[in-house]
């Protein structure tokens, strides 16, 4: 690791942290019980129903309610919830999850293995965003018992990309409330009832939702809170003041402006930390649109990269806030990650000679040809990295036009219209290459699927990789094809991955034992406690 | 009678407006790219084409343009506003629980800036010229050209993070229970900040217009007439004055009820109220038709029947004219 301002900046923060720690020890030791947590909420769910819907935002709510079979211990390994132990064949084709035993629903009713056939059928199979798809091949599931489900697939499925694709994926819904109704009509999607340490109690459309403790929680003496409060704040400088006021206690998935997150961190009243997200990385992009004839020339889309300072852009734009990327799989999986460098270093003269190479010689007004960027708005520093590239890229001789638009708007120009030249924004990384990341690379997707490879670029070798890891069950050859596909992806770059990013929460010290987890927001915070001030 | 008749009268004048108005903008939204599972997959940070497919036949996206909007007059003949998409149920419920908050914000801010403006008017006037005029003419300046945004983030910092005298943000205390009295008060408590950033803006026009308008019937021959008749300089203003110098003030109560609607959106975000403003900016970045085409219609009949008010009121206050 070099030692840059950044990493200076971290330890002097860790130092200045360390102070506080003895009390926090101290505290650890007699949790107690009772109080509300209220929490930020950023946008506003159209339903709370994460069997449906996968997001950060339905989860940071719904996984207090409802649970999934398996989730990620400290350590970041899938551990029992909802499954208490999991077997595969040998020939990957025939998964056998034994279910917890003496579970209810928030309604009084018992949790069986009824409720995972119904769920995983019906919704991760028919309406699940990604859950279509990681599903795919799901057949059938048995239930040889009341505490048995037996998943059968057609062709193999890796365990390990199983089980941590049901983290996100995996949630389960009640079936005696859903089955014979319209799944996506039915009233228990915005009250959400489940097996979970809280019960939901209201939803006021854009003010706040409400969960109270479920004394009849499975993990007994479990939660320690009374409520949760989970307040609406779209505007990002409010979500400061509410939480320096303490009318909430925790914002998190960068609620935040990064100005903001970065001033904070001086704040001792509270933790800013990407502790406890580490699950959820992302990378700022830039897609090319191979169309184009300039960009279907590797030469052009390498000289891009090379005439982009990251570094630069990630100390002034991003307050440090992230590291240059070496590929689309992030260090924070270190299942899969291959290790490596950014590919593209920041080198002006090299882009230069590529370009010229290419046969894009400067014409007049030093202008080689002209390119249209479209931002696709997923955070606040994605128009601010679009300007970045405009300059940078007229540095060497290529003018870039920025289109203005909305997300909605963003998203059907490039995946539907692909009216686009280059676009950017963010890639989301869901601990499994096969969940969300691959479909950035395989050729195929149908037209208009957002964030999936509609850049008019197809490789047989990417391709083949691809569908190889997606089943193969050894997770050793698995890393190994990985590894491969990065170094493929990274050669052709039909796709950069400029920075390897992770969210940041901002917490009140009061609370405890928060973050502990890899995936804490979208947890069930049943061991979550409030110290008194 | 006469008034209803009246009312009747103008309802029925606005009715085609109203149409055109709604069918316009349904036609226009068309022309913005993406649709509203576009909206929702974005903010779910992904989705599939199967989960895609579905959902746009859930919502009726699947068939062309000309089919949607026959359907939504259809829907629209028979007063229904429609589905919401962000809030899956009927547009006119969603819109009932937002409008509490948004006429109460809008009527406190009406009112405050209607009568500050009209005191600080009065007072300029009388003092023109002199130091009270300058200073406040010199305050209007600065309230009518400051942004609200900066106005209530400002007021956030000062009185809610530095002073802790208010809170930060919300419409009231949450989860708290109150009710009755008890509720009226922490409501009030909750909207103070809110209602005196959109005043401030609107309270500097009245006050200018005031301020002309006394300064003008101030020089008019009945006022000479009522100073001869040896009438007290408080008198002429109170009975002889302000009474015709309202009627500009009037006139722009009608025009600014509009304006007051649209501006809430920025106050309601900043300070998260659950408004009508807020709903509109949502509808729109989540491409939900029905839910804006409804706000459109109910902002509508809002500044409708405050111009059927306004009129009323011309007629009080002035008998010569006849509604």
């Amino acid at each position: 690791m070099r030692l840059t301002r950044r990493h200076a900046l971290l330890s002097a923060t860790a130092f200045a942290a360390s102070g506080f720690l003895p009390r926090a020890t101290f505290a650890q030791e007699t949790p107690k019980r009772g109080g509300v947590f209220t929490v930020h909420l950023g946008s506003e769910q159209r339903i709370l129903n994460p069997a449906l819907r996968a997001s950060t935002g339905v989860y940071l709510i719904t996984s207090k309610i409802m649970e999934a079979l398996v989730d990620l211990d400290a350590k970041g390994n899938p551990a029992p919830v909802l499954a208490t132990s999991w077997d595969a064949a040998p020939d990957g084709k025939t998964i056998t999850f034994k279910l917890r035993q003496g579970v209810t629903w928030h309604d009084g009713k018992p949790f069986t293995s009824a409720d995972v056939q119904y769920t995983a059928l019906e919704m991760w199979k028919k309406h699940l965003n990604y859950g279509t798809q990681l599903q795919q091949y799901l057949e059938a599931v048995d239930t040889p018992d009341a505490h048995t489900a037996v998943f059968r697939y057609s062709r193999p499925m890796p365990l390990d990309l199983l089980l941590r694709a049901l983290c996100d994926l995996g949630y389960i819904a009640p079936r005696h409330i859903f089955e014979g109704t319209n799944i996506l009509e039915n009233p228990a999607n915005t009250a959400p009832i489940g097996t979970g340490p809280f019960k939901f109690v209201q939803y006021e459309r854009g003010q706040f939702i409400i969960a109270e403790r479920n004394p009849n929680y499975w993990r007994k003496e479990f939660p320690y809170l009374d409520r949760i409060v989970w307040r609406v704040i779209t505007d990002k400088s409010a979500v400061a003041a509410a939480l320096e006021t303490g009318q909430i206690q925790l914002s998190s998935y960068n609620g935040l402006s990064l100005s903001d997150l970065d001033r904070l961190k001086g704040d001792e009243r509270f933790e800013v930390s990407t502790r406890g997200i580490e699950a959820n990385a992302f990378n700022n992009t830039l897609e090319f649109n191979t169309r184009r004839k300039e960009l279907a020339d590797v030469r052009v889309r390498r000289a891009i990269a090379h005439a982009i300072d990251v570094e630069f852009f990630i100390e002034n734009f991003l307050y440090g806030q992230a590291k240059p990327a070496t590929g689309p799989i992030p260090s924070s999986s270190p299942a899969f990650y291959p290790a490596g460098k950014p590919p593209y270093p920041f080198d002006k003269k090299k882009a230069e000679a590529l370009l010229d190479e290419a046969g894009y010689k400067r014409g007049a007004g030093g202008t080689r040809f002209t390119l249209k960027i479209v931002p696709i708005m997923n955070g606040e520093d994605v128009p601010l990295l679009a300007t970045f590239i405009q300059q940078s890229l007229g540095d060497v001789g290529i003018k870039v036009e920025i289109v203005q638009l909305d997300i909605a708007g963003a998203l059907t120009t490039v995946y539907r219209d692909w009216n686009f030249d280059l676009a950017t924004g963010w890639h989301q990384y869901r601990g499994d290459p096969a969940v969300s990341t691959t479909v950035w690379y395989r050729s195929g997707s149908p037209k208009g699927s957002p964030w999936t490879n509609q850049w008019g670029w197809q490789s047989d070798k990417v391709d083949q990789l691809i569908d190889q890891a997606a089943s193969e069950i050894d997770p050793v050859k698995r890393k190994a094809l990985y590894a491969d596909w990065v170094t493929a992806v990274n050669e052709e770059i039909p796709v950069w991955m400029i920075t390897e990013r992770k969210f940041f929460a901002a917490t009140s010290r009061q609370i405890q034992n928060h973050h502990n987890v890899p995936r804490w927001d979208s947890s069930d915070w049943h061991d979550t406690w409030i110290a008194s001030s | 009678m006469r008034v209803l008749l009246l009312a009747l009268r103008r309802l029925a004048a606005s009715l085609p407006t109203l149409f055109v108005v709604l069918a316009g903008l349904f036609l226009l939204l068309q022309l913005a790219p993406g649709d509203t599972v576009d909206a929702l997959v974005a903010q779910m940070g992904g989705g599939d084409p199967v989960m895609m497919e579905e959902l746009r036949r859930y919502y009726g996206l699947d068939v062309s343009v000309a089919v949607q909007l026959g359907r939504y007059i259809w829907r629209l003949l028979q007063l229904d506003l429609g589905f919401s998409a962000i809030y899956g149920k009927p547009v006119s419920a969603v819109i009932l629980e937002r409008l509490p908050a948004t006429l109460l914000l809008m009527m406190s801010a009406l009112s405050f800036a209607f009568a500050g403006g009209m005191a600080l008017g009065v007072l300029a006037a009388r003092k023109v010229n002199r130091w009270p005029d300058t200073l406040i003419s010199t305050l209007g300046l600065i309230f009518y050209a400051t942004p609200s945004f900066w106005f209530g983030l400002m007021g956030i910092v000062i009185f809610a993070v530095n002073l802790g005298w208010l809170p930060a943000g919300s419409f009231e205390e949450i989860g708290a229970g109150y009710t009755g009295f008890r509720r009226a008060l922490d409501i009030a408590w909750h909207l103070f900040l809110p209602t005196l950033t959109l005043a401030l803006i609107f309270l500097a026009t009245y006050l200018r217009i005031m301020r002309a308008s006394m300064l003008e019937v101030l020089n008019l021959e009945f006022v000479r007439t009522a100073r001869a008749k040896g009438l007290s300089p408080g008198r002429v203003v109170r009975r002889h004055v302000l009474r015709n110098a309202l009627l500009p003030m009037v006139t722009l109560i009608g025009l600014q009820a509009g304006t007051m609607l649209g501006g809430s959106i920025v106050v309601e975000s900043v300070f998260a109220l659950p408004g009508l403003g807020r709903l509109a900016y949502e509808s729109v970045v989540q491409r939900d038709l029905n839910t804006l085409l409804g706000i459109v219609f109910v902002s509508a009949l809002l500044v409708i029947a405050v111009n059927f008010i306004v009129d009323l009121l011309y007629a009080r206050l002035d008998p010569r004219i006849v509604t």
